[in-house]
This record gives C-alpha cells, sequence and structure tokens, in this order.
C-alpha cells in the first residue's frame, strides 16, 4: 500500500450495506465522505415526520444517522430538479410500478462522479450487492452502471468486489482487495452479522425507502400525469401525493383529505396555494382542492369535507372554503351520505 | 441575526437549506431557524455536529415547531 491517503466518496443511502461499504473503506485507512442525493421520493420516513399517531420510530434521517456512527461528513444534495427526467425517461424502463432503478443508480453514481472530479477525490463506492436487486444488482446491469455514470474502474464495491473484476483502486493498491468482500445474494445474514460486529445501528436492513416502488403512491403520481394531460411533477405534487387520502370526484378535480392533525398542519402549508375546505364549528380535516371547479364541484367538496369531519351525522355543517388570496366564503351543507360516496373515488 | 424559515418542508429539506444558508455565513454568525418537522430536531444538530457547527439551543414550541440556534464554526 502507497503512502498517499486516497479519498473515497460513498453513497450513503442510510441502509445497511452503504453502511458497511463505507466502514470496510475506513478500516482499509481510507479518507471516506458521504453523499446523498434527494430525490423527493426516497423518504419513507415523511410520513412517521408528518402524523403525529406515527410516534412508532425514530424521527432522523437515516444517512446522517449513519455518518454520525462512521463519524464522516455527509453531503446532502438536492437533485429534485434533475432527477424528473430519470422518472419521466428512463432509458432501461420500470420495474414493478413507476421505479427507474437501473437509471436511477446510473444518475447517483453519475452525479457522485461528478462532485468527486470536482472536490479531488479518487475513487466512488457504493453497497451493491450482486444479486440483491432484481435490476439495478445484476451481473449484467452492475457494468452498465459504471458505464453510463462514467465512473468505469473509478467504482468500487466493497461488499461484493471479490465477484467482480479489480477495479483502479484495488489494482492500484489503494486498498487490499484481500479485504473486501464477496457477498452475493438477497440473503442478508451476513451483513446483519457484520453491523453487530461493528455494533451499528440502523434504520432497515435496505436501504429502498423510495416512493416509486410503492403501488399506491404510483398509481397517485400516474393519476396526476392522467389528470394533467401530460407527465410533469413539481416538488410540491409528489411531497402531496404522500399526505392524506385522495379522493378524485370528478375527473376534473381532486380532493386531498388531512387524516389527522399532523397531516392537517402539513396541509396548512399550501393553503397560499390552493383552494381549502375545513368545517368551521366541527373538528375535522382540511382539505385541499386541485383543479377547477363549478359552484355544483364545490358544494360536493364541502359535502365530502362535512363527511370526513365530527359533524358528519349532523344535518348540516358549515364548511369554510378559503381561497388561495385569503377569503373565504361560507357554506351550509349537508354531510355526503354513504350512499353517495363511491369507493371508487379513492386513489 | 439571520434567520431561516424551514416550516412545512420535509427531511432532508431543512438540513439542505440550513447548509445553504450557513455557506454564506461566517465563523461567530449565528442562525435561527424554524422548522415544522419534529425529524429537524435531530437532523439539523446531527449534521452540525458533523460539520463542526454548534447548536445553541433545539426546542420544540407548544404548536410543535421546532425552532434551532446554530453558532457558525469555520
Amino acid at each position: 500500500m502507497e503512502n498517499v491517503k486516497r479519498k473515497a466518496v460513498v453513497l450513503l443511502s442510510g441502509g445497511l450495506d452503504s453502511l458497511l461499504a463505507a466502514r470496510l473503506m475506513l478500516d482499509q485507512g481510507i479518507h471516506v465522505e458521504g453523499i446523498n442525493f434527494f430525490t423527493g421520493f426516497c423518504v419513507a420516513g415523511h410520513t412517521h415526520a408528518v402524523r403525529k399517531d406515527r410516534q412508532d420510530r425514530a424521527l432522523r434521517n437515516s444517512a446522517l444517522h449513519c455518518a454520525e456512527q462512521l463519524g464522516i461528513r455527509l453531503h446532502i444534495v438536492d437533485v429534485i430538479d434533475e432527477y424528473k427526467d430519470v422518472v419521466l425517461n428512463p432509458r432501461h424502463g420500470y420495474g414493478a410500478y413507476l421505479n427507474p432503478c437501473l437509471d436511477c443508480k446510473g444518475f447517483m453514481v453519475g452525479k457522485a462522479r461528478l462532485w468527486m472530479e470536482q472536490n479531488g477525490f479518487d475513487f466512488i463506492v457504493t453497497g451493491e450487492v450482486l444479486g440483491q436487486r432484481p435490476m439495478s444488482q445484476r451481473r449484467d446491469t452492475l457494468p452498465v452502471v459504471a458505464r453510463e455514470s462514467g465512473a468505469l474502474d473509478r467504482l468500487l464495491r466493497p461488499l461484493c468486489a471479490r465477484l467482480l473484476a479489480p477495479t483502479l483502486p484495488e489494482r492500484e493498491g489503494w486498498v487490499d482487495r484481500d479485504q473486501l468482500l464477496a457477498l452475493n445474494g438477497r440473503n442478508r445474514k451476513p451483513q446483519i452479522a457484520l453491523a453487530q460486529a461493528y455494533g451499528f445501528e440502523y434504520a432497515q436492513p435496505a436501504g429502498g425507502c423510495c416512493f416509486l416502488t410503492d403501488e399506491n403512491y404510483a398509481h397517485k403520481l400516474q393519476d396526476l400525469w392522467q389528470s394533467r394531460g401530460e407527465r410533469r411533477y413539481d416538488f410540491d405534487d409528489i411531497m402531496l401525493l404522500k399526505v392524506g387520502r385522495h379522493l378524485r370526484p370528478r375527473p376534473h378535480f381532486k380532493l386531498i383529505v388531512g387524516r389527522e392533525e399532523g397531516e392537517n398542519r402539513f396541509l396548512e402549508g399550501y393553503r397560499n396555494r390552493f383552494v381549502h375546505l375545513w368545517a368551521t364549528e366541527h373538528n375535522g380535516p382540511l382539505v385541499l382542492l386541485q383543479g377547477d371547479t363549478d359552484e355544483a364541484d364545490l358544494d360536493l367538496a364541502a359535502s365530502i369535507t362535512a363527511r370526513f369531519g365530527q359533524g358528519r351525522a349532523a344535518p348540516s355543517v358549515r364548511v369554510a372554503v378559503g381561497q388561495p388570496g385569503g377569503s373565504q366564503d361560507l357554506r351550509d351543507t349537508k354531510p355526503l351520505p354513504s350512499h353517495a360516496f363511491d369507493a371508487c373515488w379513492y386513489l | 441575526m439571520p434567520h431561516l424559515d424551514a416550516r412545512y418542508l420535509l427531511c432532508p429539506m431543512p438540513v439542505i437549506r440550513v447548509g445553504a444558508c450557513i455557506a454564506n455565513l461566517v465563523s461567530g454568525d449565528v442562525l435561527t431557524v424554524t422548522c415544522t418537522d419534529r425529524g429537524a430536531l435531530n437532523d439539523v444538530p446531527a449534521w452540525c455536529r458533523l460539520e463542526g457547527h454548534e447548536v445553541i439551543q433545539a426546542t420544540t414550541d407548544p404548536y410543535g415547531d421546532v425552532r434551532l440556534t446554530i453558532r457558525v464554526k469555520k
């Protein structure tokens, strides 16, 4: 091994594999810093962050927690806008739902390569394991990631490196190949045993917490595109898809109904952007309305708002309809009865 | 005293915004931050520890807003 301290940037997802990959590099005396790309989708903790009734796990960013355990810097990078092209136009297609896993990995490694070059680092490390993921971690697709990202042989996968051709860091003696691992397949017991040996805490065995792999989320995103007549989204769109009940009572408008206090609080942040409804004399949800509506639509939205509140059994509920500009009007409405509520409205 | 309004942003956006804000400050400056994501109470101090900044105060008010006061160290 030469004396120059080599530098590696590790894609730290917050999952176990990248945590271990980073630790293996630290064990070999490599200077390691983490990088974490925020796409807007890789955020399973958001449900817990918003909902007050979900207090069963620690509210913290998993990647930051991993970095703290490793004692390394973590660069969290907002790639929301750039990532849209990955979601909308994946060269390699989607997985089961709207998850463009192979394109996603190529994109992230490519971003890490640029960061590496701009910051004088020597190579990139990921926690990929051969055969662990059906799309992006196969023997035939791992080279695709290295090639399309431009990282080529500066991409080291310490957890399965001994099953792959030696990379530049191994050939140059920056890292000792014999100390790398030969993990293969979906069995995660070796990683869990290694984490126990290191005394690591980790959020979940796999870092994968991408909403695009979620059937219901993907359905709501497709509904959004269909209603707009084009495939596009912005940051607020994809945040709102994670919150509340989503109903489309008519093709031209949709309602987002807060399910509890935490969600209502979150939806309050969008009152200046959308028409919003709430019962003024009963406890109940804050409801956002998206789409173009006429008076009959607003009456229907008000009756649905009343149905989801504590006045659902009352003969009449007063509902406020607020405009983004701040004005509001009041409607006395009958809560929508069960026979008039179509379960197909749920997205 | 510079203030960052990070209300209604979910993790990790408060951390990203705090980082961007601090990039334009100098050592000794004090930044105050308001967030609605309760996770920020853990995440922003964790990021500050990794970067060497000092969290002077981290509280949650009765309405649930997280308030942080950070002394920049570079």
